[in-house]
């Protein structure tokens, strides 16, 4: 099981990133442990400026915007 | 498979040049448009209606296609200059040359307002001077790509490439000033005790040229697909306003004599915030019925970079009186602005 952060302080593009995470790993039929982190300082320790970002098993794999499906494909691949 | 291969490096830029083209051939035909779509409507062009409309015919298409094409590029230039980068360039940089920097970067990194918390901290932790942070949040949300795309549109490059250059000037002054009043102690403890980590290293690799252009449509997409309603209903407005308000009705409230038009736009503009897009059309109208120029600029400032709600984001990073302070140095400066414009124009 792999586990998602998604880093943002709760605004819209952070909303759309979780819930297209989901999506992904429903339509792959992968298990994920999703978490939204929103804690300034916790988003900050890793280093993540512009939100959304994305912690794949404790990884920073993406910051700044939603992501694109495709990514998000990879990132959940076994 | 080199067909395949082929048809994958080249589809963007036929994309691009095709975009190009359709662009330019609808700008140059926008007089035409608007008086077919009168003509269709059975109006003259004299009557009080007819200029209202003819105004929202003509406006619309032009202000939507200058938004689409500054905004795409912005996208692609967006795609060379992430927040990490700026925030590289801009460690230990003196005040001034700092200043200068963080204001013009402020124009060209990729930069929403939700993010502005985290990046507040990053760039103080990166030992950015404070007043150079300052700088890059005042130009930032003010010298935007929307705000320069409808000012070009509506009033011309003049007035747009004068919004640049006061924008930025403002953005660097109020950091200049903020800077040499030491107010580090100012910032709310746990900013202070905060500890930020390595920045990430991400396995992107720098994005190839279509990706670029990918970029700048996605850009668009965001952008434009936001903004049109407001546009549209700022248009509309401005039309009503354009046909039916009588000449220089307006000189009395925005016209240049009255000393106080200045500061009563720029306290109207704070309360207001990303409706520029609506906004702006219904400035351009009045300016016809004998507003001032600086009082509407320093309105659309007001608007734009002085926002409630970007202050209450701000007020989990800075205590109350660095908020004032931040508050009252963009206030003064937006409103020199409108002063010099009103005096000299």
């Amino acid at each position: 099981m792999k586990n998602v952060k998604v880093l943002g302080s709760g605004c819209r593009n952070c909303e759309t990133t979780a819930k297209l995470i989901s999506e992904v790993a429903a339509a792959k039929g992968v298990a994920i442990d999703l978490e939204k982190v929103t804690d300034m300082a916790a988003i900050l320790g890793y280093g993540v400026m512009t939100t959304p970002g994305v912690v794949i098993d404790g990884q920073v794999v993406h910051a700044g915007g939603v992501p694109e499906r495709g990514k998000i494909e990879g990132w959940l691949a076994p | 498979m080199s067909a395949v291969a082929g048809r994958t490096s080249l589809g963007p830029w036929v994309g691009l040049v095709l975009g190009v083209l359709l662009w330019l051939g609808a700008y140059a035909n926008l007089t035409a448009f608007a008086d077919a779509g009168l003509a269709l409507l059975g109006l003259e062009r004299s009557s009080h209606l007819g200029e209202a409309i003819h105004f929202f015919l003509y406006d619309t298409p032009k202000v939507l296609l200058l938004l689409v094409g500054v905004v795409f590029l912005m996208g692609v230039v967006h795609s060379f200059i992430s927040p990490e980068r700026t925030r590289a360039w801009l460690a230990g940089k003196p005040l001034g040359l700092g200043n200068v920097m963080a204001a013009s970067l402020g124009v060209v990194t990729p930069f929403c307002s939700c993010s502005a918390v985290p990046l507040f901290i990053g760039f103080l932790s990166a030992g950015v001077p404070l007043g150079v942070t300052f700088s890059f949040l005042i130009s930032a949300p003010m010298v935007n790509e929307v705000a320069l795309a409808l000012l070009f549109g509506l009033f011309g490059w003049q007035v747009a490439a004068l919004y640049l250059g006061l924008g930025l000037a403002v953005a660097i002054v109020a950091g200049l000033v903020i800077g040499k009043l030491g107010m580090e102690h100012h910032l709310e403890d746990w900013v202070r005790a905060i500890r930020v980590g390595a920045p990430p290293v991400l396995g992107d690799g720098p994005p190839t040229w279509p990706k670029r252009l990918r970029a700048g449509v996605d850009h668009v997409r965001e952008i434009v697909g936001r903004v049109w309603p407001w546009l549209l209903a700022g248009i509309a407005v401005g039309a009503g306003i354009h046909g039916f308000v009588p000449e220089d009705f307006m000189a009395a409230f925005m016209g240049k004599d009255q000393w106080w038009g200045v500061p009563a736009a720029v306290a109207l503009g704070v309360p207001m915030y990303s409706n520029a897009a609506g906004i702006l059309p219904v400035i351009e109208a009045l300016l016809g019925k004998g507003a001032a120029l600086g009082t509407a600029l320093a309105f659309m400032m007001s608007v734009i970079a002085l926002s409630l709600p970007e202050m209450i984001i701000l007020r989990k990073v800075l205590k109350p009186r660095l908020i004032a302070v931040f508050a009252a140095v963009v206030a003064c400066g937006i409103m020199l602005v409108g002063f010099v414009f009103n005096a000299v124009l």
